[in-house]
């Protein structure tokens, strides 16, 4: 009892260090309650997906193998993991509130009965109960949530909210493998096909982040912003207004209709931080804006700003970084 | 063939919000209320869905009295009938009660073959209804839609492209299904005037949990296992830097305190 699990995510077996960092705040909320923490993996070639689990320091792995499991289906992941979880009833089970963590969370949630505390940022034991903080109306407030008597307490969480684990090569623990199959005829998806994005960097795992807004005026301007990003290692980003404008395609937009982030630097150019905007980035660690417009927003919550055009700072900034970076 | 769609009245983000801190919920009645943008395109694939295969298209809402607007809003734009869900004891529901009680309205309404709704609202914020309803009434989870490719009602299928990290993924799902859409879809559109003016008139029938065999001890907020215990504002981002001078000093300075951070490699 009192075990805390984790799922980690993977596309067909490929992992990023992302899909085990909610290993460290596992751990944390399982010595609180006295249990262990606990991975849980579903899929058809995983082992070395269960070693870096290990190696990410889970005591124990649940594993589930079967060709079904090649590829991220919720209605046949929820089948396999909601049988785990009657089996081994874990206390707490974490994922991260992404496309996947959100879809295998909320089906088990439906199938399980239970409720479910949704991107979270922050979760403790208090007095032995689960408290959970989530940021409301774009980030306007902290709301928290308890949850006492769920069994299991289905928590996701923000990406990033918690401090990645350390990685200990060659760390073992116990493997509880478990034969779940579910003939492909129950299925009720087929994949048919996966169309890779032309956006290489994938915003919400992006440390780095160079957004631009209306400032940038037009669509040639966000190659700049690239050219930035490129250089600092980062990924490209947009406000609504300028996925509205057609400068750039919705999949960078951040904000209250696009994605959420909280990389470590948040680079705004050109964006006036509207409310919208800001819901979707305001937990980022450090942020530089840069705009025209000394009482723009987004000077309130920026840790550095510069007033003035965008076109004259960023290519100084370019020219900077090149000759520090030895670029 | 008919598509349900689910629209939610949300307070629109720019207003002042108020809580009632001894229950841990909003004051709904405060605030003034918008349909909630990513269920305008759910409400806009309905009606394209239903001007391209002949389908009819209900709304439901669940939510108090005033919630009626957006399904109002709904018959203006042409769907073919509303339910508004009232009920004080659904009040303070939290996701699993929500979508226990969309999946009962879903159930009375009747051989819905498919679900439209919106991946998230933007008070809530959570985006885990649409799973736990297709989980709940056994339909096809089809999340983070971008676009509806095909549907097959009689074959009883439908293939979609979802929008996830790293690209777009091609599925064909089994009807019913529940489809969650994300914004860029399509182009929702507005009411027009003739319209604004029928729906006006119409009736809009209201479901308690007595008409949908709801138990209530399931639903509202003593049912409801998670529960807001505190609401505070965040503290303040300390006071930030604005960096003065010359724009060659600038940069340079800007350079040095970010490299200094230890994030650019």
């Amino acid at each position: 009892m009192g075990d805390v699990w984790v799922y980690i995510e993977h596309r067909e077996g490929i992992t990023s260090p992302l899909s085990f960092e909610l290993l460290g705040i596992g751990k944390k909320l399982a010595q609180e309650r006295g249990g262990k923490v606990c991975a849980f993996v579903i899929g058809e070639n995983i082992d070395s997906i269960v070693k870096d689990a290990f190696a990410y320091g889970a005591e124990k792995v649940y594993s589930v193998t079967d060709p079904t499991f090649k590829t991220f289906r919720s209605d046949l992941f929820s089948k396999a993991a909601c049988g785990l979880v009657e089996k081994y009833g874990p206390d707490v089970i974490l994922f991260r509130s992404t496309t996947q963590g959100t879809d295998l969370s909320s089906s088990m949630a439906g199938k399980l009965n239970v409720g479910l505390c949704a991107d979270a940022i922050n979760i403790y034991h208090e007095n032995n109960v689960l408290k959970m903080v989530r940021a409301a109306f774009g980030g306007r407030f902290n709301v928290t949530v308890a949850n006492e008597r769920a069994v299991p307490k289905l928590v996701t969480v923000r990406p990033k909210a918690f401090e990645m684990p350390e990685k200990k090569e060659g760390q073992e623990g116990e493997l509880v493998k478990e034969t779940i199959s579910v003939p492909e005829s129950d299925a009720l998806t087929k994949i048919l096909d996966f169309v890779k994005s032309a956006v290489t960097v994938n915003l919400v795992e992006a440390d780095i982040i160079v957004s631009g807004g209306r400032g940038v005026g037009k669509p040639e301007g966000f190659a700049l912003l690239k050219e930035l990003a490129d250089l600092v290692g980062g990924a490209v980003g947009a406000s609504r207004a300028a996925v509205d404008s057609g400068w750039i395609p919705y999949e960078h937009q951040v904000g209250q209709t696009g994605k959420t982030v909280k990389p470590k630097l948040y680079i705004a150019c050109g964006i006036s931080g509207a409310i919208q905007h800001l819901a979707g980035m305001r937990t980022s660690d450090c942020i530089v804006a840069i705009n025209k417009d000394p009482d723009a927003p987004i000077f309130k919550i920026a840790t550095f700003g510069i007033v003035g055009d965008l076109y004259q700072v960023i290519p100084k900034l370019i020219e900077k970084f090149k000759a520090k970076l030895g670029k | 063939m008919k598509v349900a769609v689910c629209i939610k009245q949300v307070p629109d983000t720019e207003a002042e919000i108020k809580w009632d801190t001894q229950k841990g919920v909003l004051k709904r009645d405060s605030i003034d209320p918008i349909t909630n943008p990513f269920d305008e395109f759910a409400v806009e694939e309905a009606l394209l869905t239903k001007e391209k295969y002949d389908c009819e298209v209900y709304a439901i809402s669940m939510g108090p009295e005033r919630a009626q607007d957006v399904l109002r809003n709904a018959l203006a734009l042409g769907v073919n009938g509303v339910y508004h869900i009232m009920d004080e004891s659904l009040s303070g529901s939290d996701t699993f009660g929500t979508a226990y009680a969309l999946a009962a309205a879903i159930k009375k309404i009747g051989d819905v073959d498919i679900v439209l709704m919106g991946r998230q609202s933007t008070d809530g914020n959570t985006g885990v209804v649409p799973g736990e309803l297709a989980a709940i009434l056994g339909y096809t989870p089809l999340t983070y839609v971008a676009k509806i490719r095909e549907i097959d009602f009689q074959g009883k299928k439908i293939v979609v492209e979802r929008a996830i990290e790293g690209g777009f993924e091609v599925v064909e799902g089994k009807l019913p299904a529940v489809v969650s859409v994300i914004k860029g879809i399509n182009e929702p559109r507005l009411p027009n005037l003739m319209g604004i003016r029928k729906a006006a008139k119409m009736e809009i029938p209201k479901w308690t949990c007595d008409d949908l065999g709801i138990e209530k001890n399931k639903v509202g907020l003593s049912a409801s296992a998670t529960k807001v215990v505190e609401i505070s504002v965040p503290p303040p981002k300390s006071q930030g830097e604005i960096l003065k001078g010359e724009l060659d000093e600038i940069a340079e300075a800007l350079a040095s305190k970010l490299l200094d951070l230890k994030i650019i490699k």
